[in-house]
């Protein structure tokens, strides 16, 4: 419950900081509305569009409502995927207005014991820190290896965690041992005569969990003509806190990055994770009013540039690429899509691997449900929307599903898991698809 | 506020889940697409089915509650915001296609139904419901009726009205009605079915229509003609139909207005220029090739000063769905946009855009203007922001003399987007008294309690525009 007291200070908050221009720069014509996926699935609830959450926040402006429960449960519920950006013909950059509003409720509002818990442990002791990450992980990879997880599922511990959260257990990747994630390397050379020298964004859980999909991500990079800086500095991206209204320290992380990559004197700065990378992009927003930090914010975010876009650019689908025969569909990760822009080039090069038949599932471009922590705190909304997907990917009769983003990965990996399909459907990043792609296509004849 | 009593009977009629009235669920229902307009409603509600409907009507006829059925908001004139309190009525349990008739040609809908998967699911079986609003991505066919929209395609095939063959209709007294039906021919008494499309929701409810469909036409074509004059433009719309071609589609856009549409779909839209017209023909093959030809020639008669032709149907759907955002695009250039509909005969057109022009000069405010120019529709559109209180006095009497012109050129105060409660001051320029007397006749008959909708369609004094607050 937002106590009165809070309620007050969470409006006179809105009144002060929030950008009137931008709110009234919305004019309610409603193109927004069939691109939102939690409208669609609460069946057409105004409170669920990107236009009803803008004329909300407007109104506690306006001092016509209060910042009550149901005020922040309008926002709770977005999935931030910001679908409702690119269709607006007006042009109204909701995720800021979403990003502003949460911030200022969750600095002013008490919250609960245990969703303070998750959110201190991930926002704080976790995901800025990618020594502890990795010990993290590195646990995870002890649990996995060590029989922990045959016994814990044997006894059937699982089943008094949720069932999405039981699920996700099983889904979770083979992840690698604390030393091979001690080991990370600082300097790459291109392996083929260099076209441009980047500087790879490694990411807390991309370098952790999903360590191999960055040592793909590399190996693609080195074979596309790249010399490649991995700053060890760098910091995690801060789009988890910045989505969550944890906007001091996604700031704070913001500026650890701009040091860490500012003198590496690379063309590109590279990243593989769509949520990532959106977050990245928006730095030159998020330090706006700094005005130390503006200018280096903006220089840092025209670098950022998603792997399929520069590995197109750097002519790798002119490469020779194949895989055994299989369908294969794409789902966007809706950040790169719709913030970086970036669709087209994933699936051009999906469609030029040999043996790859691509087929486009309906509404690839709708979130998937995954959405940050978006799965755990909204699991049933999260759960309504990865079954309509699922049905989607049903239809394509794909074999494999890439996605461009380890919370998409998940999320799809989740769902094959829900409809049973683990044996008939793969989810897999489009970094480790390629190289799978590029290494078929030059192992010997005859093998 | 609505009595316990009066929610407790709305709860057992549509159950619980049905009825909204927390302060966020209320205020997102207290506007739609239309600037300067937004009011609370007292509940929102969503029945079932046509007798919940019945059951509902009968409830707020009896306490006197004013409802007013929503689709998806996007009404231009503010019809859909409750000026005065009560009921918002919304529709999303009733979104079916109930049959696609394939020997009568007819496809019957329930009023939820979003505009756009009707068209997808006749198209599918190869044939063709041409009313296609700018918003029909997610206007409902409720919201279609009740305002008898346009869109781009009016000029050849008219409006949705002329595609209602029959309603089911809820009466404020909970009465179910049946106008019409699937017959080419039926003098049976009034027809009340024309009556109803278009009366904006201040008669009735009407829960289910059976629309007539056509024969998808073989091929299509489309044209963009570029000018350096605005006038010599409307004079080329003038022009094609003078010479006995009816396009299916003559859109006319202002350069302002290219700007802002090219800013956003970014398709390569000339913005070096001062007016387009986006011209389409379909039919047969021979015809659309032997049309086309024709009007761009009459194009280049009249100045134009190039005429491209869409390569492709993907460049051909890519500038139709450009020229759909245009109102929505326009308001990146300035907080408020401001759009009417006034309509002349096809004739006047060339006449309407220099008054337009020249009124928009006086006033000093503003105007873009794009819209359908074939139809004598435009849509003078005016950029301003509703913090500048002076200025947005100004804009309202530029409109008041646009209202003025359009209907001495005889033409009408709006084409498509309805009287509302934004344009209800207005209505006797083009009615006069006893038009209005009339038209409230009728309305006295269905809704005596005048509980449908209320505060729209009929001013309730000479009053101006107002901004009706929370």
């Amino acid at each position: 419950m937002i106590t009165e007291q809070e309620r007050q200070r969470i409006q006179t908050e809105f009144q002060e900081k929030m950008d009137y221009d931008e709110l009234l720069n919305c004019m309610r014509c409603g193109f927004c509305l069939p691109s939102c996926p939690t409208y669609i699935e609460s069946g057409y609830d105004e409170a669920h569009s990107p236009r009803g959450r803008i004329a909300l926040m407007k109104a506690v402006v306006d001092g016509d409502i209060e910042p009550d429960d149901d005020v922040k449960r309008s926002l709770d519920m977005c999935l931030g995927c910001r679908a409702c950006e690119p269709v607006c013909p007006s042009g109204v950059n909701y995720g800021h207005l979403l990003e502003q509003a949460r911030d200022i409720i969750y600095q002013n509002h008490e919250l609960s014991a245990t969703t303070k818990a998750i959110r201190n442990i991930a926002f704080k002791g976790l995901f800025p820190n990618q020594g502890r990450m990795r010990t993290m992980t590195g646990l995870l990879g002890f649990y996995q290896r060590s029989g922990l997880q045959k016994a814990a599922r044997r006894t059937g511990i699982m089943k008094f965690l949720p069932d999405n959260l039981t699920a996700m257990e099983k889904v979770l990747p083979e992840v690698p041992s604390l030393k091979q994630l001690k080991n990370r390397p600082d300097h790459l050379p291109s392996l083929v005569p260099q076209k441009k020298k980047v500087a790879f964004f490694s990411g807390c859980l991309m370098d952790s969990m999903f360590m191999s999909t960055n040592d793909a991500t590399m190996k693609l990079l080195q074979y596309a003509g790249c010399e490649i800086v991995i700053p060890d500095s760098q910091a995690c991206c801060g789009a988890l806190h910045g989505h969550s209204g944890e906007m001091k320290q996604a700031k704070d992380l913001a500026k650890r990055n701009i040091i860490a990559f500012e003198d590496t004197g690379a063309d590109y700065i590279i990243t593989n994770a769509g949520g990532c990378g959106a977050f990245l992009h928006d730095y030159g927003h998020l330090l706006k009013d700094e005005p130390d930090w503006a200018e280096r914010g903006k220089d840092f975010a025209e670098k950022i540039k998603d792997i399929s876009s520069v590995l197109i650019e750097l002519g790798f689908d002119e490469l020779p690429l194949q895989l055994p025969d299989q369908i294969v569909t794409y789902q966007d990760s809706c950040h790169l899509k719709n913030v970086q822009k970036t669709f087209l080039e994933p699936r051009q090069l999906l469609q030029v691997i040999d043996g790859v038949q691509y087929v486009e599932m309906k509404d690839a471009d709708r979130c998937c449900g995954s959405a940050g922590i978006y799965n755990i705190v909204e699991s049933e909304m999260s759960m309504q929307i990865l079954d309509y997907k699922m049905k989607q990917v049903e239809t394509t009769h794909a074999k494999t599903i890439v996605t461009a983003n380890p919370g998409c990965l998940l999320q799809m990996k989740l769902g094959i898991e829900r409809e049973g399909l683990s044996d008939t459907i793969r989810a897999v990043h489009i970094v480790d698809f390629l190289l799978e792609a590029y290494e078929y296509a030059r192992q010997p004849v005859g093998v | 506020m609505l009595n316990d009593k009066v929610k407790h009977e709305l709860i057992t009629i549509v159950g619980a889940d049905n009825v909204q009235d927390s302060k966020a669920s209320l205020l997102v229902y207290s506007y739609d697409a239309t600037p300067q307009f937004q009011s609370m409603p007292d509940a929102v509600v969503a029945p079932r089915n046509t007798d919940e409907v019945a059951e509902v009507l009968k409830l707020c006829n009896e306490h006197h509650i004013p409802v007013v059925p929503r689709g998806s908001g996007t009404n231009l004139s503010a019809g859909t915001t409750p000026v005065e309190g009560g009921i918002v009525l919304l529709f999303k349990h009733m979104q079916d296609i109930i049959e696609i008739d394939e020997e009568n040609l007819t496809v019957t809908v329930q009023p939820g139904l979003i505009t756009l998967d009707l068209i997808n699911a006749v198209e599918a079986k190869g044939l063709f419901y041409p009313p296609d609003p700018s918003s029909m991505k997610i206007s409902t066919m409720g919201g279609n009726l009740n305002e008898n929209s346009g869109g781009l395609r009016g000029l050849k095939y008219g409006v949705t009205r002329d595609y209602v063959m029959g309603l089911e209709v809820v009466l404020p007294n909970g009465d179910i009605i049946h106008t019409g039906g699937k017959l080419a021919k039926d003098v049976a008494g009034y027809d009340l079915t024309r009556l109803f499309v278009g009366s904006e929701g201040t008669l009735g409810v009407i829960t289910e229509a059976t629309l007539k469909l056509v024969p998808m036409p073989e091929t299509k074509k489309t044209i963009l003609a570029l000018y350096e004059d605005i006038e010599a433009a409307a004079e080329a719309v003038s022009s094609i139909i003078a010479h006995r071609i009816i396009p299916t589609t003559l859109e006319f856009l202002d350069q302002p207005t290219l700007k802002v549409v090219e800013e956003y779909a970014q398709i390569g839209l000339p913005t070096d220029i001062e007016a387009v017209l986006l011209i389409e023909q379909d039919g047969p093959q021979e015809v659309v090739d032997r049309d086309i030809e024709k009007i761009a020639a009459l194009c280049r008669d009249n100045q134009a000063i190039r005429v491209d032709v869409a390569k492709s149907e993907l460049e051909a759907d890519a500038l139709r769905t450009a020229r759909r955002t245009a109102l929505s695009a326009l308001a990146r250039l300035k907080p408020t946009t401001i759009l009417e509909d006034a309509t002349v005969p096809r004739s006047k057109i060339a006449e309407m855009v220099r008054a337009i022009n020249d009124i928009a000069r006086e006033y000093k405010v503003d105007i873009c203007t794009f819209g359908h120019a074939g139809d004598g529709n435009l849509h003078p559109t005016c950029l301003t922001d509703v913090r500048n209180k002076e200025e947005i006095h100004r804009v309202e009497q530029a409109f008041e003399a646009i209202f003025h012109q359009a209907v001495e050129l005889g033409g009408t105060i709006t084409g498509e987007h309805g009287v509302g409660a934004m344009k209800s001051p207005y209505l006797h320029l083009k009615l006069g008294d006893e038009g209005i007397a009339a038209m409230k006749g009728i309305k006295q008959a269905f809704d005596p309690n005048n509980i449908m909708n209320p505060g729209k369609m009929f001013a309730k004094s000479e009053r101006k525009r107002v901004v009706v607050h929370a």
